[in-house]
């Protein structure tokens, strides 16, 4: 009768904590819509700064000029977050691809289906990069599509020789930040600012600095999906 | 109600449905669930207010800033996976200290 009584009271607890948050998170979400809703209509100022100084910045489509010219300190910070989460995942999980001894054909179909599906996906990857200077697109896009195709090829059970993973995996790892940082400061031989792309070669650059960026955010994300796994059955 | 409005409204409850998930459920997988739907709908206001501009021409910087946004949630999402199986490798549990688990969703 006690124990029946505890659980019950314990209940009726956990009922009053799930109503109470349940009440608080109606409350914000109640300010948050009226807070929306009242917001004035901006003033188009910086679309306008955007769009007058888009020729000069080497590409014709406004959000990869922001990623990448306007704004690339943004995105530069955002390919070291992406080496960070890759070394907290590594110092939490060994890099140990042997101990996966899962060992099991893909099966004809599978593989037959990857073997065709590989090509088409680094095809439409390079697309993708190469698209991104005048329409929705650019180095993110293809590197996600190149980690997908990462995932997808680990899952049909391919893997890389084990002396492949060492040092060359790692240089592909950062060329993205390297090559970025690189540019970047390549200003100052020009006594000009950090981050200031010279206009007449900020369309080169930008497609560089995409093609590195997309191979280390392709390679990272990967690697984080194989890291993200348990090694052995729990 | 303009659709920028609505968009950004949508984003509104996902981020609410998020919010109550991570404070109520008890399982760290779900937590993170959860906080990855709280960012969804983070980004979806953000891509929905892009266009909240006169004539509704759409404003390029968040755009660029929710492509920032994503791969930085996918990197924290990754993280959090790896940490939450060093916690079960390490003690067995997937709550945190302190969550009574007879009681779990």
């Amino acid at each position: 009768m006690q124990i029946k009584n505890v659980t019950r009271s314990e209940k009726l607890h956990k009922l009053a904590l799930t109503i109470f948050s349940a009440i608080l998170v109606i409350c914000v979400a109640i300010g948050l819509m009226i807070s929306v809703s009242f917001l004035p209509v901006r003033d188009a100022e910086l679309i306008e700064i955007v769009s007058t100084q888009l020729p000069a910045s080497g590409v014709s489509h406004p959000v990869t000029a922001v990623l990448l010219n306007f704004r690339g300190y943004d995105t530069l910070l955002e390919m070291a977050v992406l080496l960070l989460a890759l070394i907290g995942t590594w110092s939490l999980a060994p890099l140990d691809v042997q101990a996966d001894d899962t060992r099991h054909s893909p099966g004809e179909m599978l593989d037959s289906l990857t073997r065709l599906l590989t090509p088409i996906i680094v095809l439409v990857a390079g697309y993708l990069l190469w698209a991104g200077a005048h329409a929705p697109g650019g180095a993110f896009q293809a590197g996600a599509l190149l980690a997908s195709l990462g995932v997808m090829i680990q899952l049909t059970g391919w893997k890389l020789p084990i002396e492949l993973t060492g040092i060359y995996l790692r240089f592909i790892h950062v060329c993205g930040l390297v090559v970025f940082l690189l540019v970047a400061a390549s200003g100052w031989f020009n006594s000009a600012p950090f981050f200031s792309l010279p206009p007449d070669l900020a369309g080169i650059l930008i497609l560089l600095i995409e093609t590195f960026a997309m191979l280390s955010i392709g390679l990272t994300l990967a690697t984080l999906f194989l890291l993200g796994r348990p090694h052995s059955t729990p | 109600m303009t659709i920028a409005i609505l968009y950004a409204s949508t984003g509104i409850g996902l981020f609410s449905l998020g919010l109550y998930a991570l404070i109520v459920l008890t399982h760290l997988l779900r937590k993170l669930l959860a906080i990855n739907v709280m960012s969804c709908g983070v980004f979806l206001v953000l891509a929905g207010l892009a266009a909240h501009t006169p004539n509704a021409i759409v404003d390029p910087i968040p755009h660029a800033m929710v492509i920032t946004g994503i791969v930085v949630a996918i990197a924290a999402t990754a993280l959090g996976l790896s940490i939450l199986l060093r916690i079960h490798a390490l003690t067995g549990r997937v709550h945190l200290p302190g969550v009574d688990e007879q009681f779990d969703d």
